[in-house]
């Protein structure tokens, strides 16, 4: 008895080791953030100190600087840009889908092949042409630019994403739709819609994250009145001195959206990340 | 794959004349393509069209800032790139990173998702915790490494090793390569804990109890049932990430401007100073066509994994 009592509190005893360890790693990995963010509710004059200070009186002064400092356009733009080219992608990628997945054309394994390979083509084997194209039709430093080359960027994942999520539907549902005599529109308005709605969502969510946080076709491509938030948050590496809080403030902000549509999504991230292969 | 499931409203009439039925054969095909096309062609035009001009601007010798200097010179771009030191020492690096950013983050990630695959206090709280690294915006936190992080006087990294007794590091001149290693594997390790965790919570229970039965002890359990479970998900994993992570483009522009001297170049960030700094379009363009080349060989692995994912699903 006395010995199966030790090995259980052994066992405990190392459960609770593994729980302090894990919290330890998530905290550690976390830290930037949390300083970042502390770091934004500080004056100037606490954000650059030796030793760094955890303690200091808070302010808001930062958060309102922002948008003395002209914030506002960009984070216009970067609304802008994510959500007509995220709406543009579903538009384009939910009839795709239903093509390959559910009524599957003829050689529908060489379209998804075709589709995903252009996700592998690097960027940079397309950004001369597409710089200088921009150029010669006047699309430079235009945000509807943004919008065409983030619609492409995120069109292959959502194809393969819808399709994995369309896969779902089991047949038998969509065939009863169609002996009960319901048009090809009242099955995908009625029976389908409903089905796929979460999957839409995070389809949506992936979109939005990658087209929010992208940087390098904004830098190469937009000037002064298209430009978005990474290149406002660039800006600050450039000034004189030394704006850490200033420079927190904007990156927190700028973070905020993709952060807490991440957090509350979490489930469907592992699904859109893997494009749809892992469930 | 069912590509040729017959669906019930499809199925052409019995007794129809040979002519009618391949009529109408097409137009069901035109019927089924019709959706896919507005995507289809969408894609061609977005990146392969610029990608056949890459190809014919890198046999074009030709500058921005000397209007009209555009000319034919086949492949003598090529030659140069081959001979490029830099050009060189930019693919080394590249290498580096991705194989290094990839392995470090993987075998974090797979640590972090066992901690996380039990059950404990605070669960998800963690977890929360843990992803929100691959959320923020990569230019926020490069800056926020850059400066909070990093900095070699006001910097928490070497504020934490003077606590413990070293010198104060300037990082980013140092251990340029270090230091952009550092930050991306802050941002993918979550996203490989995530896809490990998903392996991990697909396991069957009752597998891992007969183990237990049988008396297999906790490593012997994890190395020859865990593991060879886990496989798929670790390559998908390594893929996925190394697509991406070849890409990398931000945490260099930010941390290192690709330096000192040439230290932390990657491809992209060459490609990128060469196009847009140097205006050399005929070369970058060239630069641009080889690393499609190199990523090809990669993709394609990608791309087998993939599809042998999901066929094994059906």
């Amino acid at each position: 008895m006395a010995a199966l009592d030790t090995a259980v509190h052994t066992r405990q005893r190392g459960a609770g080791a593994l729980t302090v360890l894990t919290w330890f790693v998530g905290l550690l990995f976390f830290f930037p953030v949390f300083w970042m963010v502390l770091t934004a509710f500080k004056h100037e004059a606490d954000a650059t100190t030796d030793p760094p200070k955890l303690f200091f009186t808070p302010t808001l002064e930062q958060f309102g600087n922002l948008f003395d400092a002209g914030a506002g356009p960009y984070f216009l733009n970067s609304l802008f840009a994510t959500t007509v080219s995220t709406l543009l992608v579903i538009a384009l990628a939910v009839p795709a889908a239903y093509a390959l997945a559910i009524r599957p054309v003829k050689r529908t394994q060489d379209v998804l092949f075709f589709f995903i390979s252009t996700k592998m083509l690097p960027v940079v084997a397309v950004i001369v042409p597409i710089y200088v194209i921009a150029g010669r039709i006047g699309a430079l430093d235009n945000v509807w630019m943004l919008v065409v080359l983030y619609t492409a960027m995120n069109l292959p994942i959502a194809v393969w994403m819808r399709r994995s999520f369309l896969q779902e539907i089991p047949a038998e549902v969509l065939e009863a739709a169609q002996m009960d005599g319901a048009t090809l529109r009242q099955t995908i308005v009625q029976v389908m819609l409903p089905m796929v709605a979460p999957g839409l969502a995070a389809t949506a969510l992936i979109c939005v994250i990658f087209a929010w946080n992208e940087f390098f076709f904004a830098v190469n491509m937009t000037a002064s009145q298209a430009a978005t938030v990474p290149l406002f948050l660039v800006g600050f590496m450039t000034s004189e001195g030394l704006y850490w809080a200033q420079l927190s403030a904007a990156a927190t902000l700028a973070s905020l959206p993709v952060v807490l549509a991440g957090w509350v999504a979490q489930k469907q991230l592992v699904r859109g990340l893997s494009m749809g292969a892992i469930k | 794959m069912s590509t040729d499931t017959v669906t019930p409203g499809a199925a052409a009439p019995v007794r129809a004349t040979p002519a009618t039925s391949k009529a109408v054969a097409r137009r069901e095909g035109w019927r089924r393509r019709a959706p896919l096309l507005p995507a289809l062609i969408f894609a061609i035009i977005a990146t392969q069209i610029p990608f056949l001009v890459t190809v014919w601007y890198s046999l074009n010798s030709w500058n921005l800032v000397n209007p009209g200097s555009e000319r034919f010179v086949g492949l003598s771009n090529y030659a140069d790139v081959f001979t490029d030191r830099v050009f060189r020492q930019a693919a080394v690096n590249t290498v580096l990173i991705t194989g290094g950013c990839v392995l470090i983050a993987m075998l974090l990630g797979i640590g972090v998702a066992l901690l996380l695959d039990r059950r404990f206090l605070g669960r998800s709280v963690v977890r929360t915790l843990m992803i929100t690294p691959f959320l923020v915006m990569p230019v926020a936190s490069a800056l926020i490494w850059q400066t909070s992080m990093l900095d070699p006087v006001f910097g928490i990294v070497n504020f934490v090793i003077g606590t413990v007794g070293f010198e104060p590091v300037d990082w980013a001149s140092s251990y340029p390569l270090v230091a952009v290693i550092g930050a991306l594997v802050w941002q993918w390790t979550p996203f490989m804990t995530l896809l490990v965790l998903a392996g991990l919570q697909s396991q069957g229970r009752d597998v891992l109890e007969a183990a237990q039965v049988d008396g297999a002890g906790a490593l012997r359990t994890f190395r020859s049932i865990t593991l060879p479970h886990l496989r798929r998900y670790i390559e998908l994993g390594v893929l996925l990430g190394a697509i991406y992570v070849v890409n990398t483009f931000d945490q260099i522009y930010i941390l290192t401007q690709g330096g000192p001297g040439t230290a932390s170049t990657n491809l992209p960030f060459y490609i990128y100073q060469r196009a847009f700094l140097g205006f050399d379009i005929g070369q970058a363009a060239a630069m641009g066509v080889v690393v499609v080349i190199g990523t090809i060989v990669v993709a394609t692995l990608a791309l087998r994994l993939l599809f042998r994912t999901f066929s094994e699903e059906r």
